[in-house]
């Protein structure tokens, strides 16, 4: 099922912030259309690394990298429209992040600014978005209220609509469930399962149980490291190739 | 967007901010060119005829004497000390004063009202003050004090200290409001009353938000120039009290501007005073902002 | 044991002396300025009149209206809005989204602060050699527009950049993850979202510059102008005008018998419309406070 060309490609990624080094040079490959799990507990870099790959870090004073990231063959640093390279990539935060807009023009923003102008293709891509987030039986008679007045659970799914509206080939999610409620959360699961047919999923979780029921393949980054990669089913095994990763996995520290 | 236009997002991004950045930047090109301007309209003088000597320490300003003309300044910038000192000793205890009961007394209902209160005294325009100092004041002065003139130094440093209050009052409460509540806390839990948190914890912590609220009250009181041009009346001599007339740096521009003929002597030496004025009122807010901010921290 | 001792007592006493002197403190700066625009409105009350905005000031300024230095006043007000509100939102716009920390963000800041302290009457020298002398504008209403615009740019500034900063990070950060350019983040969530906020400082701008005198005086004011009355066009951008602000200072110190009416008059009305946009602001901030979208 998963094909076996590389999405993206990390070759010794050093970062930091000022003196601070957050990823001590680690290397790995992305596939297409793979549910690529992350775990790790707090301040291992996870969050900074998926900000390497959008080009965002370049927003926060004194973070700086060394090292390769690649998006289909294509150095990310190299590129000349970032804007492009970041439309190629959906991103969804920890906490909810409603637009300060309506829910219609929240899920429209990215089209918009991205140059499509026609009321019908935006209507459309509205629908499919909030469709594919399994929120639009609950919003479709008022997508013209605010989207800030959306509960948690809620402006998370139209997080996710709003990052699959200028439809990206890799979508990242990081630590998505944060918060909110279990229920959401399975829901969503079942979405992304829908959605890697289509796309390259990067997972970036806390919850060790989301990455072993989603994740073709897991990461554990510790301290900026990485400890083990491999197939999900080896890393939440009894005899992952790591004793650290068994004791992360099995909640024995972390 | 074709893909053509898409092209042209980073070129368009670029020309953006580099305007913006030019309108960021555009405040430092003009705080350089209002000394370049006011000093090219007086460096001919400066650099030949002008007696820095004489300047400061001349009470002699004759500036259209017809066989001696004279150019010291030193009655002018007493003028201008005397008032501005005179000003912020009444309005320093006042205004911290309300600034300590506005931020620890005042219940929240009043304290709104209070600070609009004091917003809306601040936008009261200098003529204005200078219209009240002319005839209210000016008339209070002479019947409570017996004083011969109501337009004197007095006059005008109370005029200044009821401009300068509410800039003192409402930076004075930001720096109290900006002492974290566990200092205050702490202070209580300790038996502290509020007299003594008052002095002992909440002045010292807030002390150099306060030192550059005062400081500002100062470059205020000296820059300010239409209420003192009313007020203070015109006698340019070192007062020997607070009850006789002044004239002020500031005041005397004024004055004397319209009637001195463009690039003469005399014309010259009034941008001389006003490169004087921007000097020290730059000395002034540099000082309170390294005492706001810090000198080490960027 | 939960008597009060002495010293408590003593401690009491203190405490209450204390908020009294405060108190009191307070009430004598607040109290007499009160005082004091009340009596300006009381002795103002017989001229005015809507006759009074209209008419012209007559027989040497001795009697009639303000229509002149009122337009004239309007006419600046206006130019110098025209001029300082889109370099002032810029320049906010560059303070709190495009620059870091750094030596050159802290010199811009020590800029402004040092623009809003110059004494005003230094800008008026400043005008004066730039404008007047130096660009060839002459004495106009440009010219001293120009003067009013760069005195009043920090106002403009802080209140801009003070809306701008409320707008939380997280919308900014969620605008770039989906493409839109920095530009474009600005210009369809940030600045809609601060809009108040910039009003605010925008009519602040208006009081501050209806009010200022002295940049006025050399650079496009003039003591007496006699234009039609009724004609709201009827001055040109490079002709010189009456000023409110400078009118008051002529009627009360420059024209010898002037009715108290009148000065205390045209007093009113400039205090008036000072404070009137004030508290426009201020009304604005309050409703702004009870009506965010998140």
């Amino acid at each position: 099922m998963v094909e076996q060309t590389p999405k993206i490609g990390v070759r010794e990624l050093r970062l930091s912030y000022g003196q601070h080094e957050v990823l001590h040079g680690i290397s790995f490959e992305i596939l297409r259309n793979e549910i690529f799990g992350i775990i790790g507990p707090a301040q291992s870099g996870k969050t900074s690394l998926l900000r390497a790959i959008n080009r965002t870090l370049e927003f926060t004073a004194g973070a700086r990298y060394s090292g390769s990231i690649t998006v289909d063959g294509e150095e990310v640093g190299k590129v000349r429209n970032v804007y492009e390279l970041r439309r190629k990539i959906g991103m969804v935060a920890p906490l909810p992040v409603g637009l300060p807009l309506t829910i219609y023009d929240n899920v429209a923003f990215a089209p918009r600014m991205g140059g499509i102008r026609q009321k019908g293709s935006i209507d459309d891509i509205v629908e499919r978005c909030l469709r594919q987030a399994a929120l639009w039986d609950e919003v479709k008679d008022r997508l013209h209220t605010l989207g800030t007045r959306l509960s948690g659970g809620q402006q998370q799914r139209l997080t996710i609509a709003r990052a699959l509206s200028h439809q990206p080939e890799i979508l990242c999610l990081d630590e998505f469930s944060i918060a909110i409620d279990p229920v959401t959360t399975m829901r969503i699961e079942e979405v992304l399962k829908e959605l890697r047919q289509q796309m390259t999923i990067i997972l970036v979780t806390n919850l060790v149980q989301q990455a072993r029921r989603l994740a073709d393949r897991t990461m554990f980054l510790f301290e900026g490291d990485i400890i083990e990669l491999d197939r999900s089913e080896v890393i939440f095994s009894n005899s992952p190739a790591q004793q650290k990763t068994y004791d992360y996995v099995n909640g024995i520290f972390g | 967007m074709t893909p053509g236009r898409r092209h042209l997002e980073p070129l368009k991004e670029w020309l953006i901010e580099r305007f913006i950045w030019l309108c960021g930047v555009s405040a430092i090109f003009f705080v350089f060119a209002i000394f370049i301007f006011v000093f090219r309209e007086g460096a001919d003088y400066f650099f030949s005829g002008f007696k820095a000597g004489e300047f400061f320490t001349s009470i002699e300003w004759y500036p259209t004497s017809r066989t001696h003309v004279r150019y010291g300044a030193l009655a002018l910038i007493t003028g201008t000390f005397s008032v501005s000192f005179l000003a912020m000793f009444l309005a320093v205890p006042f205004g911290l004063g309300a600034a300590v009961f506005i931020s620890e007394f005042c219940p929240p209902r009043l304290k709104e009202g209070l600070k609009i209160v004091i917003e809306l005294l601040a936008a009261i325009p200098s003529v204005v003050w200078g219209f009240i100092g002319l005839t209210i004041m000016n008339s209070l002065i002479v019947r409570l004090f017996n004083a011969p003139i109501g337009l004197n130094m007095f006059n005008g440093a109370i005029i200044l200290a009821l401009m300068s209050v509410p800039i003192i009052v409402s930076i004075g409460e930001d720096a109290l409001k900006a002492v974290p509540d566990s200092y205050r806390e702490a202070a209580v839990a300790l038996g502290c009353t509020r007299w003594q948190m008052i002095f002992r914890v909440l002045l010292p912590a807030a002390r150099n938000g306060l030192l550059a609220a005062v400081m500002l009250g100062i470059g205020r009181a000296v820059g300010e120039t239409m209420a003192v041009l009313m007020a203070t009346g015109h006698s340019i001599r070192i007062p020997h009290g607070v009850l006789e007339p002044v004239r002020t740096l500031t005041a005397t521009i004024a004055a004397e501007l319209g009637e001195a003929p463009v690039h003469s002597d005399h014309y010259q030496v009034l941008f001389i005073i006003g490169i004087l004025l921007f000097t020290i009122t730059f000395v002034i807010n540099i000082t309170a902002d390294f005492i706001v901010r810090g000198i080490g921290r960027k | 044991m939960f008597e009060a001792t002495d010293q408590t007592r003593r401690k009491q006493r203190q405490e209450s002396a204390i908020k009294y002197l405060l108190t009191t403190m307070t009430v004598i700066i607040v109290l007499p300025l009160l005082l004091i625009i009340f009596y300006l409105f009381y002795k103002a009350a017989p001229i005015l009149s809507l006759e009074f905005l209209l008419e012209n000031p007559i027989h040497g300024m001795r009697s009639g209206g303000i229509w002149a230095p009122l337009l004239g006043t309007i006419y600046l007000v206006l130019i110098s809005l025209l001029i300082a509100t889109p370099v002032g939102i810029f320049a906010a716009i560059y303070l709190n989204e495009y620059s870091r920390e750094s030596w050159m963000t802290r010199v811009i800041n020590l800029a402004v602060v040092n623009l809003a302290g110059v004494p005003s009457i230094v800008h008026a020298l400043f005008g004066l050699g730039a404008f007047v002398l130096f660009a060839g504008i002459g004495r106009s209403i440009l010219a001293a527009s120009l003067t009013l615009a760069i005195m009043t740019l920090p106002v403009i500034i802080a209140s801009t950049k003070e809306a701008l900063a409320a707008v939380p990070h997280s919308f900014r950060e969620a605008c770039w993850n989906v493409g839109a350019t920095r530009w474009q983040t600005i210009r369809n969530v940030v600045l809609p979202n601060s809009i108040s906020g910039i009003l605010t400082g925008v009519i602040l701008q208006v009081s501050r510059a209806a009010g200022e005198t002295a940049p006025v005086m050399f650079t496009g004011a003039v003591f007496f102008k006699a234009i039609q009355t009724g004609d709201p066009f009827a001055y040109g951008l490079l002709d010189q005008c009456m000023a409110l602000s400078m009118h008051l200072f002529t009627i009360s110190t420059q024209v010898p018998d002037v009715p108290d009416a009148l000065t205390y008059g045209t007093a009113v009305v400039l205090l008036g419309v000072v404070l009137l946009f004030n508290a426009l602001a201020i009304l604005l901030r309050i409703k702004l406070r009870g009506k965010k979208k998140w």
